[in-house]
């Protein structure tokens, strides 16, 4: 028992870092899938911090393994500096709010708040008639539990609840009841999954502000699990965009939302309008057809994605600003007008106040500042494969048809299936190691159910990002998790099942050694 | 309509005479003495005064309670454990294990029983009130996890994790918060667990020792051998059993009313 007694707090770290994860990764091992993929993070003493991913992306397997539930499969999780990673969770200085409360029901709203004080024990010192000090470990008098468990429930607004039963209290007054369980605790960190998740809209904007209220007055650290970049944007200090258990970007809320690092963030925070673009010279981007000043540099010639906002966009009457287009709808949101201005086969997307009406001629400003250049993330899609039997590739948890002519200049395929070369040897190809590549565009989604037309791999879409004038996909195989980027003008749907169809002639293939004759 | 509603409780009243009939003719043949069932010799109170005070009847009653009692509680501790260990097991384990504890529910009791008189054959384990228990143990707790276990798949999985967050070890947590959320498994198990014990005949007569009787092989012998029986006072036992199982059973239905009232009464309070 005497390992509950709480250990007077080390001082802390050079960096005051609370927290740091280092080298963090989830490998779950009845399917091998990858939760949380290498990661890296500093937090600070007192800060709010939010981990923002879809789901799946390994934000929650990160907290659960903070909170001590999961287990890295390696990495650390430094506590002060102090490895905590194989201490068990009741022996953490953490406290957290689960998804769906897990209030205990067999237990009154006071008894479940009280519940953790009651298991505390502290170091008690006394001193004795001659001057002699000793210490003992005691429990929490019922006194002091009482006035502990008070004033959590006056912190949450639930005074005058004690004796009431937890299954007869609203969304919101559980969720109170559950923060209110784990902030009397006085833990170090407060670790929160999707609190806000089961309730409804209007509750969820109160509980937001009373939440980052909360954080100010208690002062200790929170990290914060959401699917929600509005929650995130609002409360947080610190944002950590995840996706498929890596963090993609961390910063401020300003900082993501201005400077987004790649497509995936732009379109996960907030609305945005994402292009493909090239540079033309020194902070000068082509896109829309038209070449902007910007203030981003990056390499001439180099293609890039090119983020604006809604609220960035200006209208101006014909011919007067930069690029011209029509209006071909508006729509009113309350306080301003979302309208999308077709230029050449590219939509843009506007946020004003004024309204442009459908099929007015505008012309569209936007100002350098404004626009945010990101490195490509995908520009070919690149696999590992081999020749089969049968002179088709494997690569990417499927097989595809494909020219293999192009690995030998010159060279024709005989009746039986060998490969002759230019200088007429011939060269059995299967199970040959081959690079394989795939252009974006090369690659053609269809519908599994379409017999007819039989791809070569299947899996599920997983991600969709609209770029102005087509959808960039990307499928994920279910076997070996491969993923397929494609560039299509047509509209998915996530998680839609689909097959990947590649033509014959768009599949390049380099031998990854010379083939033994 | 009317003459449909007629027919419908004449159907309800048939069905409930044809399940109750023989049970009330039971407990009014227990208020006469008569040694045949079917005659009525006048109301006397002898065969319950019997019941309680000829030694082998009362011997035999106390036996039987006895041992459920006993082979409940053992089977209700077992079979708890077991049903935690299934569920926490990993998946595939799980489901076997699972499986592997179902087919003794299912399985025809005369095969355990043989089973059971012949592993204590070939240990040379002797009858005794031991090799009883044991029997009676092994036939009940199958029937405990099947009735703890669905309490555990309902249980939210973080309340668990919830404990050992806010400080309990393992073991508290399992005390503090897995037991009170299972417990109406772990006591419709027991109550299934007694009852099969208490009638039990099969598995009895085959680890039972020879100069032990419980109420069912105590019955069975008394009808083969009907002569110098103690048979009428069975329809006393009979009667309260039944007596007994009926209060049980109302008293279970009225407190669950008053739950369901005074919740609907605390919402009430909220709306308000």
């Amino acid at each position: 028992m005497e390992e509950m007694t709480k250990e007077t707090p080390l001082a802390p770290a050079e960096n005051d870092c609370i927290i740091e994860l280092v080298d963090l990764t989830r490998v779950f091992e009845d399917d091998g899938m990858v939760a949380v993929d290498n990661v890296n993070l500093k937090v600070k003493k007192g800060q709010f911090v939010t981990f923002l991913g879809p789901s799946g992306c390994g934000k929650t397997t990160t907290l659960r393994m903070i909170a001590g539930f999961d287990k890295p499969t390696s990495g650390k999780i430094l506590l002060n500096g102090k490895d905590i990673s194989a201490l068990p969770p009741h022996k953490r200085p953490v406290n957290t709010v689960f998804q769906r409360y897990a209030l205990f029901p067999h237990l009154n709203v006071y008894d479940n708040v009280a519940f953790g004080l009651k298991l505390k024990k502290v170091k008690v010192t006394y001193e004795t008639e001659n001057g002699r000090q000793f210490t003992k470990v005691e429990k929490l008098s019922k006194a002091d539990i009482a006035e502990k468990v008070n004033r959590a429930l006056k912190i949450v607004d639930l005074e005058g609840f004690e004796r009431r039963s937890v299954s007869t209290l609203s969304g919101g007054q559980q969720q109170r009841v559950a923060i209110a369980r784990a902030i009397v605790n006085e833990p170090e960190i407060l670790l929160l999954d999707e609190p806000l998740g089961a309730l409804d809209l209007k509750m969820r904007k109160d509980m937001q502000l009373e939440l980052k209220e909360m954080h100010k007055k208690l002062g200790i650290t929170f990290i914060y699990v959401t699917h929600d970049q509005e929650e995130a944007l609002t409360m947080s200090d610190t944002i950590g965009v995840m996706k498929d258990g890596e963090i993609q970007q961390e910063g401020t809320p300003l900082d993501i939302y201005n400077e987004p690092v790649n497509a995936f963030v732009a379109d996960f925070i907030g609305e945005s309008n994402i292009f493909s673009g090239t540079m033309t010279g020194k902070r000068k981007v082509r896109f829309l057809n038209k070449t902007f000043d910007c203030v981003d540099d990056f390499e001439k010639n180099e293609k890039v994605d090119v983020v604006v906002r809604p609220e960035d966009v200006v209208f101006a009457d014909e011919g007067q600003g930069q690029v011209d287009g029509t209006i071909v709808s508006s729509i009113f949101k309350g306080v301003h007008y979302e309208m999308v201005c077709k230029i050449g086969k590219t939509e843009v997307v506007a946020q004003d106040t004024l309204e442009r009406k459908v099929g007015e001629k505008v012309s569209v400003v936007i100002r350098p500042e404004d626009i945010h250049i990101m490195a490509k993330e995908f520009t070919v899609n690149k696999y590992e494969g081999y020749i089969t039997k049968h002179n088709t590739v494997a690569f990417g948890d499927g097989e595809f048809a494909c020219d293999l002519t192009q690995l030998y200049e010159n060279s024709f395929l005989d009746e039986e299936g060998y490969l002759i070369t230019a200088e007429g040897e011939k060269l059995d190809l299967t199970d040959t190691d081959v690079e394989v590549e795939v252009g974006l565009k090369d690659i053609e989604l269809v519908d599994v159910d379409t017999p007819e037309r039989e791809g070569g791999a299947a899996g599920n879409i997983v991600s969709i990002i609209y770029k102005g004038d087509h959808y960039q996909v990307i499928v994920r195989t279910d076997e070996n998790e491969e993923d397929y980027v494609c560039d299509t003008e047509y509209t998915w749907n996530e998680n839609d099942r689909v097959s990947v169809v590649i033509p014959r002639d768009a599949i390049r293939l380099r031998l990854k050694e010379e083939v033994k004759r | 309509m009317k003459t449909k509603k007629i027919v419908s409780y004449a159907f309800l009243a048939l069905v409930l005479l044809f399940v109750y009939a023989p049970i009330l003719v039971l407990i009014i043949f227990s208020f006469t003495d008569a040694h045949i069932i079917g005659q009525w010799h006048g109301f006397s109170f002898d065969l319950y005064v019997r019941l309680f005070t000829v030694e082998r009847l009362r011997n035999m009653i106390v036996n039987t309670v006895v041992l459920a009692a006993l082979a409940g509680a053992i089977s209700t501790v077992l079979g708890t454990l077991g049903a935690m260990g299934i569920f926490y097991a990993k998946k595939g384990w799980s489901k076997s294990l699972q499986g592997a504890s179902n087919i003794n529910v299912i399985n025809a009791e005369i095969v355990i029983a043989v089973s059971l008189a012949l592993v204590f054959s070939m240990l040379a384990f002797n009858r005794t009130y031991y090799s009883l228990l044991i029997g009676h143990v092994a036939f009940c707790t199958p029937f405990v996890v099947l009735s703890v276990i669905p309490k555990l798949k309902q249980m939210d999985p973080s309340l668990y994790e919830a404990a050992l967050d806010l400080g309990a070890t393992p073991a508290k947590a399992l005390f503090k918060v897995v037991l009170p959320e299972i417990l109406p498994g772990i006591v419709s198990g027991f109550m299934l667990a007694l009852t099969l014990s208490l009638d039990d005949y099969i598995i009895t007569s085959f680890t039972k020792p020879a100069e032990f009787d419980t109420i069912s092989t105590y019955v069975y012998n008394a009808v083969k051998n009907t002569a110098k029986s103690e048979l009428p006072a069975f329809r006393a036992l009979a009667a309260v059993i039944f007596a007994v199982i009926a209060a049980v059973v109302v008293v279970l239905n009225i407190r669950a009313n008053r739950k369901t009232n005074k919740k609907i009464i605390e919402n009430k309070e909220i709306k308000r």
